[in-house]
């Protein structure tokens, strides 16, 4: 008697797949409860740990952030290799409005991420026209070259960087901004890409000359949606920047780069809660792996290798098919 | 000083397309862009260093063996990653930089670090050509680049191999049709760019020490001469080699040196705002590819 | 009232792709509401000149006036804003997606908004109205399915939908008829004819040449990518350098 694996939806996503007929608090608790978690998560549970842990989950919120706007360039078909170049320009930006000027933080951080979103759209907007692999040499190599940039022209504080910025009032507060901005990140972006506008972004990565030839600037989009991650990214810098009262060359390091990317195969691309939760899973991993040093970065290459080639949909993705469908085994008639 | 920055000037657009030429062939042949590249071309040069010093062994077996296992390494990765996901550009980027960043970070771990790691120059000191002196080894890399151009020019203009990879280069589907196997070449564009990495990184290594951020700013040259010249155009890759290289000589020489990053930004810049796609590129716009 | 200056005019278009002359000297007028039928063997240039007109490529030489505008050289999105439409040869839906959300992306186009007076109603609903147009049976649920899920007649439709749905004043239709059944055809002949009706102006690519020459008003026949003959289609038929383009000359 042979049997074959059935996957089929659980009933209760059967009937509640139909907006119109919530019928139940159970219909309603299904689907309300996967969105739930994170933000009971982090705006309830995680302010009641140690202080030490509340700088880990910071943290983490901010790998996140990145993540989770590296995820929105993906769906575009824009594989950023240097998510540190939005992060580095974030932080400059909001560091030499503060450290120049004096400008307050409730100040720098919007500003830094508007004006550092347009700069980074603008400079990138030339490879837009190439083929993906063209945006992933490029943003590989600006971040790197500007850190060298400011190393050798000196300006902006060059090697030693900007110091003694305003910090946050406590650390409360700046835990509450992170994690407001990455929810509102994480539903955001979700609402966007599931709507029509979602719908197009996608098919241009699917078939860009179909999109093309029914009337839509694909460049124009491609930008729009280069600005909504550049955006995102600046803002995590900024908010760095703040964080650590300093802005320097460190905010171009290869690290903000890696992490996001390797954050986001693992948790699972396309889905913004797979990169949210990657970073969730790594940043703390790396965390306490600190002891290891530099096998810390060979565990994420060898964590993007793995995933990429062998679980390309991700552990969010996995975690979403378990939760939606139930398996079992049957027998073949 | 004029006649120093023309030499070394020469000698500086040899590197850099030594550099390139290894990247940009894997990438112009099969399509695949390796970001191990850089790790590649680190790991060529530990293994000489191991056999030289570890293994006791005199320094041509040394080279051989290195630059076999770079080879090899290249074909490995082929067929334990990128086959899997060949066709998929993105997740081929993403696994190589992945896969090459581990690599070196594992050399990092493994205490692979400091003044020790030096590789033997072929002939110790130098000449004057006329009141400018530059030594043998940088002389040596001036001859490699060009020796190694024109080999690779009669290699892919006249063996069977050769052409099969300009034949897959060209239009892939027809290549197949004429019975040529595209995995097989593919991971020959590996190991060969891979080969390239190893051969560069034991020429250009003697003139400093094994350090694992060369890896990363090897891969960063490398892209920035491939995205200037145009992937996938070897011409392109040794004009844009002599245009940065030389660029960045004259900096160093009439400026001042550390203006030097600045010369392959601003190329990259005109690059990006003029033809994207590298001066000599033979991308074709969306719009013409049908 | 038809205006009587031409909707399209296309004057000696040329495209060569390196070494290969794909289109030479082409010109032709196109009146409004007609429908001309553009034939010719495998490699005339056919589908080079489509892409000439529509953006897709652009001319070494030569001119296209649309509405007595010069639309040469202009970028896709920008021709299809300007109301010429086409279809591809080759058909790629949008494969995961329902039929009816393939048309989602041509009805978010600034066209259509424009057109629709800037209200965004519900795309979802006009799409499967626009599907139940070209023959998507609207009980079977047919618009609901992937697009992997259908067969060739229905993708062909749905391509047409695509273009329909642009509202635009000229359409071009690249072999829309290939790989269809004479039962599909013949279904589509109706929706073809609608449009006509509607006063549309239609350029169709074909090999099939007795179901076009049943609906085209005239015939322009290129080989070689040059124009070797235009005029009604039994005239066309009947001309000497056409028969010799499609069957050879005399031995």
């Amino acid at each position: 008697m042979k049997k074959r694996k059935e996957r089929i939806d659980r009933g209760i996503k059967a009937r509640s797949a139909d907006i119109f007929a919530l019928s139940s608090y159970r219909e309603m608790l299904y689907l309300l409860a996967p969105g739930a978690i994170p933000v009971i998560g982090l705006l309830c549970f995680a302010p009641l740990l140690s202080a030490y842990w509340k700088e880990v989950v910071i943290s983490t919120a901010v790998y996140a952030l990145l993540a989770i706007s590296w995820d929105m360039l993906m769906g575009a078909g824009l594989l950023s290799l240097g998510q540190s170049l939005f992060f580095g320009i974030g932080s400059y930006i909001a560091g030499t409005l503060n450290y120049y000027w004096g400008v307050s933080p409730f100040l720098t951080i919007p500003i830094a991420t508007l004006v550092g979103g347009a700069l980074c759209m603008v400079l990138l907007l030339p490879v837009l026209r190439l083929r993906g692999i063209y945006f992933a040499m490029v943003t590989l190599v600006l971040p790197l070259m500007f850190a060298r940039l400011v190393e050798a022209t000196r300006i902006f504080g060059g090697t030693e960087g900007l110091t003694g910025l305003t910090p946050f009032p406590n650390q409360m507060t700046a835990f509450y901004v992170i994690a407001v901005a990455l929810l509102c990140a994480l539903f955001g972006f979700r609402r966007i890409m599931s709507s029509d506008y979602g719908l197009v972004i996608k098919a241009i990565n699917d078939n860009d000359r179909s999109v093309m030839n029914a009337g839509i600037n694909i460049y124009w989009y491609k930008a729009q949606v280069l600005f909504m991650g550049a955006s995102v990214g600046c803002f995590a810098g900024a908010f760095v920047t703040h964080l650590d009262m300093f802005a320097g060359m460190p905010g171009f390091a290869l690290d903000y780069s890696i992490m996001p990317v390797a954050a986001a195969v693992v948790g699972g691309t396309g889905t913004f809660a797979g990169p949210m939760l990657g970073a969730f899973i790594l940043v703390p991993l790396s965390e306490m792996l600190r002891a290891l040093g530099a096998l810390r970065i060979v565990f994420y290459g060898l964590f993007l290798v793995i995933f990429v080639v062998g679980i390309p949909e991700g552990i969010f993705s996995y975690i979403q098919q378990k939760y939606h469908q139930l398996e079992r085994w049957v027998e073949v008639e | 000083m004029l006649l120093g920055t023309i030499i070394y000037g020469f000698i500086n657009s040899a590197i850099l397309a030594l550099l390139a030429m290894g990247f940009n062939l894997t990438f112009g042949i099969s399509g695949v862009a390796n970001f191990a590249y850089g790790a590649v071309y680190i790991f060529s040069g530990f293994t000489v260093w191991i056999m030289l010093n570890t293994a006791g062994l005199p320094y041509l077996p040394s080279v051989i063996i290195a630059i076999f296992a770079a080879g090899a390494l290249g074909i490995l990765i082929y067929y334990a990653i990128i086959i899997r996901i060949k066709g998929m550009p993105l997740s081929e980027v993403m696994a190589t930089f992945g896969l090459g960043l581990a690599i070196m970070e594992l050399f990092r771990y493994f205490n692979f670090v400091g003044y020790k790691y030096k590789l033997p120059v072929f002939i110790d000191g130098s000449i004057s050509i006329g009141d400018v002196y530059v030594d043998y080894q940088r002389l040596i890399i001036g001859l490699f680049a060009i020796c190694l151009t024109f080999s690779l020019y009669l290699f892919t203009h006249h063996t069977k191999i050769g052409m099969a990879c300009r034949a897959i280069a060209q239009d892939e589907r027809t290549a197949l049709t004429f019975g040529i196997n595209s995995d097989v070449v593919g991971a020959f564009s590996m190991g060969l760019g891979c080969v390239l990495a190893a051969i560069a990184a034991i020429v250009i290594l003697p003139l400093g020490t094994i350090a694992v951020e060369g890896g990363y700013e090897v891969l960063i040259n490398a892209l920035a001469v491939c995205i200037v010249g145009g992937l996938g155009s070897t011409v392109g890759i040794l004009v844009a080699s002599v245009l940065i290289g030389y660029s960045q000589t004259i900096t160093a020489n009439y400026l001042e040196p550390h203006w030097m990053m600045l010369v392959s930004l601003i190329a990259i810049a005109v690059v990006l705002v003029i033809k994207p796609s590298g001066m000599f590129s033979h991308q074709k716009e969306l719009e013409e590819r049908i | 009232m038809k205006s009587e200056s031409p909707l399209l005019k296309v004057s000696d278009l040329t495209k060569s792709f390196g070494g290969v002359m794909a289109v030479t000297g082409i010109s032709f007028d196109l009146k409004e509401g007609e429908l001309l039928g553009v034939i010719g063997p495998n490699g005339s240039g056919k589908t080079t000149l489509v892409n000439l007109i529509t953006g897709f490529v652009k001319p070494v030489s030569g001119k296209v006036l649309y509405k007595g505008a010069n639309i040469t050289g202009k970028p896709p999105y920008k021709i299809v804003d300007l109301g010429i439409s086409r279809t591809f040869q080759m058909v790629k839906p949008f494969y995961q997606l329902p039929a009816f959300k393939n048309l989602i992306v041509p009805l978010y186009s600034p066209r259509v908004k424009k057109l629709a007076g800037g209200k965004y109603g519900a795309r979802d609903a006009v799409a499967l109205d626009l599907l139940e147009e070209v023959g998507f049976e609207r009980d079977a649920r047919v618009s609901y399915k992937a697009a992997s899920a259908l067969p060739q007649g229905y993708l062909k439709r749905l391509e047409l939908a695509k273009s329909i749905a642009l509202r635009p004043d000229l359409i071009i239709l690249d072999e829309l008829f290939s790989g269809l059944s004479l039962a599909e055809v013949a279904g589509i002949v109706p929706i073809i004819e609608k449009l006509l009706s509607q006063g549309k102006t239609i350029i169709m690519i074909e090999h099939r040449l007795k179901e076009l020459f049943r609906i085209a008003d005239r015939i322009m026949v290129l080989n070689y990518g040059r124009k070797i003959a235009e005029g009604p289609a039994a005239e066309v038929m009947e001309s000497d350098a056409v028969k010799e383009a499609y069957l050879g000359s005399e031995v």
